[in-house]
């Protein structure tokens, strides 16, 4: 059925045909669960346990329970906020951006970096939340709702407003299109099925019967949900990052921060993507469908989104010195050669130098090096929202205020339970959703060639 | 005989093959009820004379219905309703409400065009769908021809022309 191309590569490779693609991707949905996956989800399953012992903690006691002071306001919490939003801009990217540049490739990977996306923002989600001390009144200070707590509406001057809309329009878009795209497969699962199964897959389909009509419609739908996908993916870390530059806080106050942010969150959402896919690939040996020519492409746009956020910390420096402004300067300075220095230069050496490795062929196209690098890109990624966060904030305007700023364990334990969570429904999701989408790669493996029979 | 009952079924393991297929089959005189396929076809709901599908412009008045929600909303919040003077500035600040009316322009063209979508398409969790042959959501195209909306093609020729135009089996199906 796969015809080869003598110029192109093909993007499933194996020599699948229609059925092929069905089994085995079919194959991890209906088949018992492996040990590894087991051990997996024993393990996740635990360090959540461990990590909501720090939000029961957190939630009962106050945030007090962290390591904020009264000169660091905002540190490990909106670090880790900041960090899993990037993570989550991989997914729409790839499904929607790839989908408007017909890049064919997507179809492999778009199912799982999809569900990495919406449980990455979903862990983001928390942190804003629990912040707030009393999260459980916390809608009315977070959405326009008539209340009679004070000031009658919220403050749609604040970005911290707009980031509520934002991150909640951008997480049930992300979802409505995962779950269309969805919907075909679980209908092949269902008519492969019997029993309980059937029914539940059933329910999950929706009716689907795979019409020309239906089809003609889900183009429809996916291309325009892809186009106001694209806007949106670029629009959250742009206001994420205004929630920093519309404030007066040197460091924090540059008109640079959209589109460095913005390209931040790509490079960090591609690094897991692979970190994911690597691992994913392996144990349900789909290598024939995650295949080098996947890894390698993904690791030029971490290349290039890798550069530009180089980039912007050099235009940052330069800015700094370029406006006179001697708290400006001093901020930048301090962030180099200060008491964070070695915060500084693991995010230099993390996500400007070694990602310069994928220039070397031969890198990019290994997969142990590909795998840990993108463990490296997100520590550095991790680092830069935390030297941006708290070298900013530690040093204030009154020098008698000037302190350090120290995680305590109830910290560490928040940000183990978003992993926690993050690993149980990434596995779940691998189980029992199908992680590839069948219909679109069964939709390329025929075109992906040149050689179509007319 | 009762319509949108007794079907011929014309199986089509390649998507080009159906393509020309359903483009002979049309021309000798035979009303295609529908094609099924495991993943999308491109060109085909031409081939059927479907027309274009209106849920753009539905996703356009959904997403215009969200601008003038969420313009509405903050100007009568922050202007009439209950005015603040936030860092000096004007009650109706115009430019500061943009980020929060893209969101929810996108927010409503993207749910009402789905929910449209759904609802056209009969798409629900307690749907029962009609499966004309399993192999439909796997690896076959299967094109169904209702025979009694054929009435005054014979039987034999509607197979023939299946048959002619490339499908690896033809079969009938009956619902109750």
């Amino acid at each position: 059925m796969q015809v080869t191309s003598p110029v192109r590569e093909p993007l499933v490779t194996g020599g699948k045909t229609y059925k092929d693609v069905t089994n085995d991707i079919a194959r991890q949905v209906e088949g018992k669960p492996t040990v590894g996956w087991l051990l997996g989800l024993a393990v996740s399953l635990g360090t959540l346990l461990i990590g909501s012992l720090a939000l029961v903690a957190t939630l009962w006691e106050g945030i007090g329970m962290w390591g904020l002071n009264k000169t660091v306001g905002w540190a490990w919490d909106i670090t880790n906020f900041v960090w899993w939003v990037g993570i989550g801009h991989a997914g729409t990217l790839i499904s929607a951006v790839l989908l408007l540049f017909r890049q064919k490739w997507r179809t492999s990977i778009n199912r799982a970096a999809e569900a990495m996306t919406i449980f990455a923002v979903i862990c983001a989600a928390l942190f804003p939340l629990i912040h707030m001390g009393r999260p459980w009144i916390g809608a009315i200070w977070a959405l326009p709702l008539p209340n009679t707590y004070g000031s009658l509406w919220v403050n749609f001057n604040s970005p911290l407003l707009w980031d509520v809309f934002a991150i909640s329009t951008y997480f049930s878009v992300s979802l409505v299109f995962w779950y269309i795209g969805l919907i075909p497969d679980f209908a092949t699962i269902r008519d492969r099925a019997t029993g309980l199964r059937k029914t539940i897959y059933g329910a999950l389909s929706f009716g689907w019967d795979g019409a020309a009509r239906t089809w003609m419609r889900y183009e429809s739908v996916s291309l325009i949900l892809a186009g106001l996908a694209t806007p949106l993916v670029l629009s959250v870390h742009t206001i994420v990052s205004f929630d920093f530059a519309t404030s007066v806080i040197p460091g924090w106050h540059t008109t640079i921060f959209p589109p460095y942010f913005v390209a931040g969150a790509i490079f960090s959402g591609f690094a897991m993507v692979l970190t994911l896919m690597i691992v994913t690939r392996k144990v349900f040996k789909l290598e024939d469908y995650i295949t080098i020519g996947h890894i390698e492409l993904m690791n030029i746009v971490i290349i290039i989104t890798g550069s530009i956020v180089g980039i912007a910390y050099i235009t940052e420096f330069f800015m700094a010195w370029y406006s006179g402004v001697a708290a400006e300067q001093y901020a930048f300075v301090n962030r180099m050669f200060g008491p964070y220095w070695w915060a500084y230069w693991s995010m230099m050496t993390c996500n400007v130098i070694s990602p310069q490795l994928f220039w070397f062929k031969k890198i990019r196209t290994s997969i142990a090096a590909t795998f840990i690098l993108s463990l490296v890109v997100n520590i550095g990624m991790w680092f830069e929202r935390f030297v941006i966060i708290v070298t900013s904030l530690h040093r204030d305007f009154l020098p008698s205020s000037w302190v350090m700023f120290y995680p305590t364990i109830t910290d560490v334990g928040v940000y183990l339970f978003t992993f926690g969570f993050f690993f149980t429904a990434f596995l779940l999701f691998a189980k029992f959703f199908p992680v590839i989408n069948m219909a679109e790669v069964k939709a390329v493996l025929k075109s992906s060639s040149e050689k179509t029979i007319k | 005989m009762e319509r949108d009952k007794h079907f011929i079924l014309g199986i089509f393991d390649d998507e080009d093959i159906l393509l020309s297929a359903v483009k002979e089959v049309r021309a000798a005189g035979v009303k295609i009820h529908e094609v099924f396929s495991p993943y999308p076809v491109h060109g085909l709901d031409e081939e059927l004379g479907y027309t274009r599908s209106r849920l753009p412009i539905a996703a356009f008045l959904f997403g215009l219905l969200g601008t003038t929600l969420a313009l509405t909303m903050q100007f009568y919040m922050m202007k009439f309703d209950w005015p603040m003077i936030i860092g000096g500035k004007d009650h109706a600040a115009f430019p500061d409400f943009i980020p929060v009316t893209f969101e929810l322009t996108v927010l409503l063209a993207a749910f009402g065009m789905v929910g449209v979508f759904m609802i056209s398409s009969n798409l629900k969790p307690w749907a029962q769908p009609r499966i004309f042959d399993l192999r439909s959501t796997d690896d076959k195209h299967v094109m169904a021809i209702d025979i009694a909306s054929n009435g005054s093609v014979d039987l034999e020729q509607i197979k023939s022309a299946l048959k002619n135009s490339g499908a690896t089996e033809v079969n009938s199906k009956s619902f109750e």
